[in-house]
């Protein structure tokens, strides 16, 4: 087999054996499963600017909630459809990433980290000044009424598996083709060695704010998609914690690799899980799994794989 | 109250906070300064500092005195030793790689922050200052036979407060000391310079820089110990000084201790005030932003020099 038939079997095989699940698992877990799957969207989307662009920015909760609230607001205060109110998160995330890539990308290294926490806590600060419109922490729900697409109620469990499961294969499928084209290829250049690619002719700051937009327009979607199936709009999605767990979802599972965010999620997501059954300082686990992976397994789960088993894993 | 006392009050409000604040971010920059590693659990140190000064008050009894002296040495040795020891198992076997660093003391801070929660409890909770008296202070205004003083109502701070700032500029006299006179401040700066050169001379800068994590986590909870008077010991305490201290080490110049307490007086003070007289958020908001935009527009920050 030539490795992409395998890349393709993989793949293919990863999702068909997502919408199997559908029709086994018990109520709790197809919940659960649903969940992961727009938070790993979420992921993938950070894996665009983290693991093959090699950019780590410490503020991706700013795009989740950009397209959450970009959604949520156009709903609440525009009585918008879910359609028109996913494409208003979506581009309030464009918007958000292509003001916040312009400026962050002046710096490098540890400065682009703090530049893109600063942006994302002022972001978080604002959503809480603007109480008025967002209810601040408190949130708000979106009403059955208004999460009907098609005809479909995209509060009913089978429905929201399928959105969420339709969410996760467009994200996988795009990342895949994103890796194999030339596009993507320059990001990995760029990742290895930045000087070197622009030696080469290649322009090196465009090709970041795209990789920044492309980031920031998936994260956006997954974050309007994870307020309109889950019916909620909240200040806890932009604050720090939102920032960190798509960092730790992708180390877990293995930067620059494809299924790697929906391994870590996954992992992370059922640790947490039940982990909080015993204690309520859940978040303790996050933090011993953070340190032990910069100590132990730098490259994650998937990346492990990838150096051991299957080198042709994208 | 009319408006110029008023704003004497803030100032001297503002005055308090810049003087935490200089410490808590002096510990901060001589991390970044020396060791080139951003410490993302600062914020975690220092409430450290004021939980263990709570512990130690409330484990002691007796006079408030006594408990809040033996808080004073005890709550920064203990803090500074955690900090070395998270210094020798994690961030010397990831070889102080600046991005990897970052991760891991995000790692650190949940850490921290979780096991006190799981330990001491989601309360606020006070230590008692050894002392604290009311101070009301006079202004003057112009009555009928020239500046007459009086003492408007509600203009008062307590000797505790005034006893914080000076206790802040003892210790960065101390701290000062130490850099620019002594064997260790100079093994310190020789390996700020230049680690290789360092290295060749066989400064261990392995201990030097675990030495400086320490001093730097004691020193934040040096501060935190001065303030829990003032405020109150809470796991969730952390952020604030954290953002405050980034802040303050970015604008001052990353790595420039002179600038970072320039830098702690003028962001202290103006915090008292803005908060004051506008919404809290609303100062944070616009604080954020100023560091974000200071980064991009000017990495060295206001007073640092640019490296070359």
């Amino acid at each position: 087999m030539s490795d992409t038939t395998r890349t393709m079997t993989l793949h293919v095989a990863v999702l068909a054996g997502l919408l199997a699940l559908q029709f086994v698992l018990p109520a709790y877990h197809h919940g659960n499963l649903a969940r992961v799957m727009v938070l790993a969207s979420y992921a993938m989307g950070y894996n665009i600017l983290f693991g093959y662009t090699g950019l780590l920015s410490l503020g991706h909760a700013l795009f989740f909630a950009a397209g959450m609230y970009g959604m949520g607001l156009a709903v609440q205060h525009l009585g918008a459809g879910p359609l028109p109110a996913l494409g208003a998160g979506l581009a309030a995330g464009v918007a958000v990433s292509a003001a916040l890539g312009a400026l962050a990308l002046r710096t490098a290294g540890v400065a682009f980290m703090i530049v893109t926490l600063m942006f994302a806590q002022a972001g978080y600060l604002t959503v809480l000044y603007f109480g008025t419109w967002t209810r601040g922490d408190e949130g708000f729900v979106i009403a059955q009424a208004q999460r009907v697409l098609w005809g479909l109620d995209l509060s009913d469990p089978a429905n929201r598996y399928f959105a969420a499961l339709a969410l996760f294969a467009a994200c996988l499928l795009s990342v895949l083709w994103l890796v194999h084209s030339r596009f993507g290829r320059v990001l990995v250049a760029i990742r290895e060695n930045e000087e070197r690619t622009r030696m080469l002719g290649y322009d090196v700051f465009a090709h970041k704010l795209a990789a920044v937009i492309l980031s920031g327009a998936m994260s956006a979607l997954a974050g309007a998609c994870y307020g309109l199936l889950f019916g909620y709009v909240g200040a806890t999605f932009a604050s720090v914690q939102y920032s960190i767990f798509p960092l730790l979802w992708v180390l877990l599972g293995g930067a620059g690799t494809v299924l790697g965010p929906l391994i870590g999620t996954l992992f992370m997501f059922y640790l947490i899980d039940l982990s909080s059954q015993v204690t309520t300082a859940y978040m303790l686990i996050a933090g011993v799994v953070l340190v032990a992976l910069t100590l132990f397994a730098p490259q994650g789960l998937a990346g492990e794989v990838r150096a051991r088993l299957w080198r042709w894993l994208p | 109250m009319e408006f110029a006392p008023y704003l004497f009050l803030a100032t001297l409000e503002g005055a308090v906070t810049a003087a935490v604040l200089a410490l808590t971010a002096v510990g901060l920059s001589l991390v970044f300064g020396v060791m080139r590693v951003v410490n993302v659990a600062h914020g975690e140190f220092f409430m450290l500092g004021a939980v263990l000064a709570w512990w130690v008050a409330h484990m002691l009894g007796g006079h408030p005195g006594l408990g809040f002296a033996a808080a004073l040495l005890i709550a920064p040795l203990m803090v500074g030793l955690i900090a070395v020891a998270a210094d020798m198992t994690v961030l010397k076997r990831i070889e102080y790689d600046p991005e990897r660093t970052i991760v891991a003391t995000i790692g650190i801070l949940y850490i921290i922050q979780q096991v006190t929660l799981m330990t001491y409890g989601p309360d606020a909770r006070p230590v008692e200052p050894p002392f604290n008296t009311r101070l009301a202070i006079p202004w003057f205004r112009f009555g009928e036979d020239g500046v007459e003083l009086y003492w408007p109502w509600g203009l008062a701070t307590t000797s505790y407060k005034l006893a914080v700032i000076g206790a802040a500029g003892v210790v960065l006299l101390c701290v000062w000391l130490l850099m620019a006179r002594s064997r260790i401040g100079l093994l310190m700066r020789a390996t700020q310079l230049d680690r290789e050169m360092a290295l060749a001379f066989a400064i261990p800068v392995e201990r030097i820089y675990a030495i400086v994590f320490g001093l730097g986590a004691g020193l934040a909870a040096l501060a935190a110990v001065l303030i829990v008077p003032i405020s109150q010991a809470h796991y969730l305490m952390g952020g604030d000084p954290l953002l405050l201290s980034f802040i303050v080490v970015i604008i001052g110049g990353l790595g420039s201790l002179p600038g970072t307490v320039v830098a702690a007086i003028l962001i202290g003070l103006s915090d008292g005030i803005i908060s004051v007289f506008f919404s809290p958020t609303l100062a944070k908001i616009l604080a954020t932003l100023l560091v974000a935009l200071v980064l991009v527009f000017r990495p060295q920050g206001l007073f640092g020099v640019r490296r070359a």
